[in-house]
């Protein structure tokens, strides 16, 4: 596109999905807003009117909001460190030569295409099921008691179920970015007398930095909203134990049929997401320059 | 100290025999070259004496001691690869100093040894820059740099110079061997390019296919090359190679002229050709002529020389240049 002609006709080619993606975020985003400064209860259907702030001081001083936005932040963080850490090492380990290597990896992956309420179900009726779980029966195998995993650790609970899930995404492209490694660099960095740690240390964690900025990146925006695997498993509980801010969403708007805090709270949500991403590409972004 | 000495070094990948069995001699300060065509086992013969790739059979000495099960590092060896594998995230400061503080030294005694190595590779200005940051030239002097500073008892060098353009590889060139010349250490450099080996070998190791042809000086590789793969191999232009009649007289399969040891005129002499490519480089002329009787020959004439193509030429090989080789290739 170099000359003003083809540029001004790519722009005008552009502008009727460019609009369309604009209409398509701002209708809801501005009838969530409306909603949020009203009264606005589904128990109470024609009565709604103007509240003004009202919603957001309830939905903020709300004990739950506090609960849930740690809750959130754990949440994140704590997949953020099993995927990174636990991917860094599967890839490193699939990127070995071994036999049966493509079945392996293929096995790997698969948690990735399992629905995220069928593996909760899984998670919670077969393996941390305190009777007839996998986990209660090595317990009792060793002549433990076994854990109810999700009424006495709940938030450890679904932080596993998630991060099971998001292995496989943070182990792919992690391999891929190995296995763009230059093989001289790191026969260059044992000639240098480098060995196994201090090459994975000054050669390929380097290299790394930029996939692992786009796994914290992607996956932040995914496991901000975590919904599917609360809702199955422990319904935020006990108590608000394990509810994150969209939990707290939902619990408000169709558990309490509260319209307008919900949005209210929905409106915090997008706030509070806007600031994480900020907060991150201050901190990582400039591994993703060239 | 650095003398390398290959024992009936063998190496296969998989079935494929790649390196037949070597027997080599480096000795000490020597600069060495091993030349052959692409794909011959010139890079998997140095990756075997650098130790990033295990022998099949046979002893590699390094100062006269076993170090065929060594690893890279505990050689004392030093090596340049192709793509200069410098680390890109570390500034040309932070490659230089990484062998020695993966050696564990001191930092006042790294910071000496880089800045000493910067200024004879003329690096001092870009100490603070990144490897992306440098042309090729400049990132070709890193990887000689970060090769220096741990003192090694031998430099390996893999095609350094390919990835840069004709008038920076002569300088290179010339650098490289300034290099030998100050710091006296074995060199062992790999090249496809003849006019590498030629210019800085102190003694040149053609390789064909895995197996040595002939080890040597340039100059005697270029007067007595063994067999007809070294004669076709070293000189530019190559030697013309002639089979047929005129072989025969010789009482030779194949008899070998290099260009620069054919006359040529447009009176007389014993062969008569049409010209079909004149190229003028200046100083030299290069003459292509399909010869009658003969086929195709290359001449060369002095620089003046005027010729046009089509034109009928004379030539005159000069008698006692004349290369004889036998039904096997060999010289006889
Ligand atoms: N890792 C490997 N596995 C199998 N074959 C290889 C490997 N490395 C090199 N070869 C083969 O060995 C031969 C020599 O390769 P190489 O030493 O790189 O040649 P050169 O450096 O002279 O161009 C080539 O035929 C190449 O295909
Ligand atoms: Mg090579």
């Amino acid at each position: 596109m170099a000359t003003l002609q083809t540029r001004s006709a790519a722009r005008l080619m552009m502008t009727p999905a460019v609009l369309m993606l604009f209409v398509w975020m701002i209708v809801p985003l501005a009838m969530t807003l409306y909603f949020s400064l009203l009264r606005y209860n589904l128990l109470m259907p024609g009565m709604e009117e103007w509240a003004g702030t009202l919603n957001y001081r309830y939905f903020l001083t709300d004990p739950a909001f506090g609960a849930a936005l740690l809750n959130t932040l754990l949440l994140v963080g704590g997949v953020l460190l099993i995927t990174l850490v636990g991917g860094t090492l599967l890839a490193l380990l699939l990127d070995q030569p071994f036999f049966g290597q493509g079945i392996v990896r293929l096995l790997v992956i698969a948690p990735f295409f399992v629905m995220p309420t069928v593996s909760a179900l899984v998670w919670k009726n077969m393996l941390m099921h305190p009777v007839y779980g996998i986990f209660a029966w090595i317990a009792r195998l060793f002549g433990l008691q076994p854990v109810d995993w999700l009424s006495s650790l709940p938030l450890f609970s679904v932080t596993m179920i998630v991060a099971w899930q998001w292995l496989p995404f943070a182990t792919l492209i992690l391999l891929t970015a190995l296995q763009s490694l230059d093989e001289e660099q790191k026969e260059a960095a044992e000639m240098d007398g480098a060995g196994p740690v201090s090459r994975f240390i000054h050669i390929v964690l380097p290299h790394l930095a930029r996939a692992m900025t786009v796994v914290v990146l992607i996956e932040t925006i995914f496991l901000l909203s975590v919904f599917a695997e609360i809702l199955v498993t422990t319904n935020g509980g006990p108590g608000t134990e394990s509810t994150n801010i969209t939990y707290l969403v939902y619990a408000q708007a169709l558990l309490q049929f509260d319209v307008g805090g919900a949005s209210a709270g929905g409106i915090v949500a997008v706030i509070l997401a806007n600031i994480v991403a900020i907060f991150l590409i201050r901190l990582i972004g400039k591994n993703l320059e060239a | 100290m650095g003398s390398i000495t290959l024992e009936k070094v063998s190496k296969s990948f998989g079935t494929t025999n790649v390196i037949p069995e070597i027997d080599l001699e480096i000795a000490d300060g020597e600069f060495v070259v091993f030349v052959g065509p692409s794909g011959c086992g010139k890079s998997t013969l140095l990756r075997i004496i650098a130790g990033l790739e295990d022998a099949t059979a046979g002893t590699i000495r390094i100062d006269g001691a076993d170090a065929t099960r060594e690893a890279p590092a505990k050689r004392g060896l030093s090596m340049v690869f192709q793509s200069y594998a410098l680390y890109p995230h570390m500034s040309v400061y932070g490659n230089i100093a990484f062998p020695l503080k993966m050696a564990g030294q001191e930092k006042p005694a790294i910071d000496k040894k880089v800045r000493d190595a910067a200024r004879v590779l003329n690096l001092t200005d870009y100490l603070d820059r990144k490897p992306r940051q440098l042309s090729g030239g400049q990132r070709q002097r890193v990887a000689i740099g970060r090769a220096i500073v741990r003192q090694p008892k031998a430099f390996l060098f893999d095609e350094p110079l390919s990835n840069l353009d004709a008038a920076l590889r002569v300088n290179m060139r010339l650098e490289i061997s300034e290099l030998h010349h100050q710091l006296k250490t074995t060199m062992v450099y790999v090249t496809h390019d003849q006019v590498e080996a030629m210019t800085m070998a102190d003694k040149i190791v053609v390789l064909n296919a895995g197996r040595i042809e002939q080890v040597g000086s340039p100059l005697d590789l270029y007067r007595n090359p063994k067999n007809l793969f070294v004669a076709g191999f070293i000189g530019s232009p190559k030697m013309n190679l002639i089979t047929g009649a005129a072989a025969a007289k010789e009482n030779a399969t194949t008899i070998g002229v290099r260009p620069e040891h054919i006359g040529l005129s447009k009176r007389e002499g014993p062969w008569q050709g049409t010209v079909t490519v004149v190229e003028h480089l200046g100083a030299d002329t290069f003459v292509h002529a399909d010869v009658d009787g003969v086929g195709p020959v290359t001449a060369r004439a002095p620089g003046e020389f005027a010729v046009k193509h089509s034109e009928r030429v004379f030539l005159t090989p000069e008698a006692e240049k004349i290369y004889r080789f036998g039904e096997n290739g060999d010289a006889l």
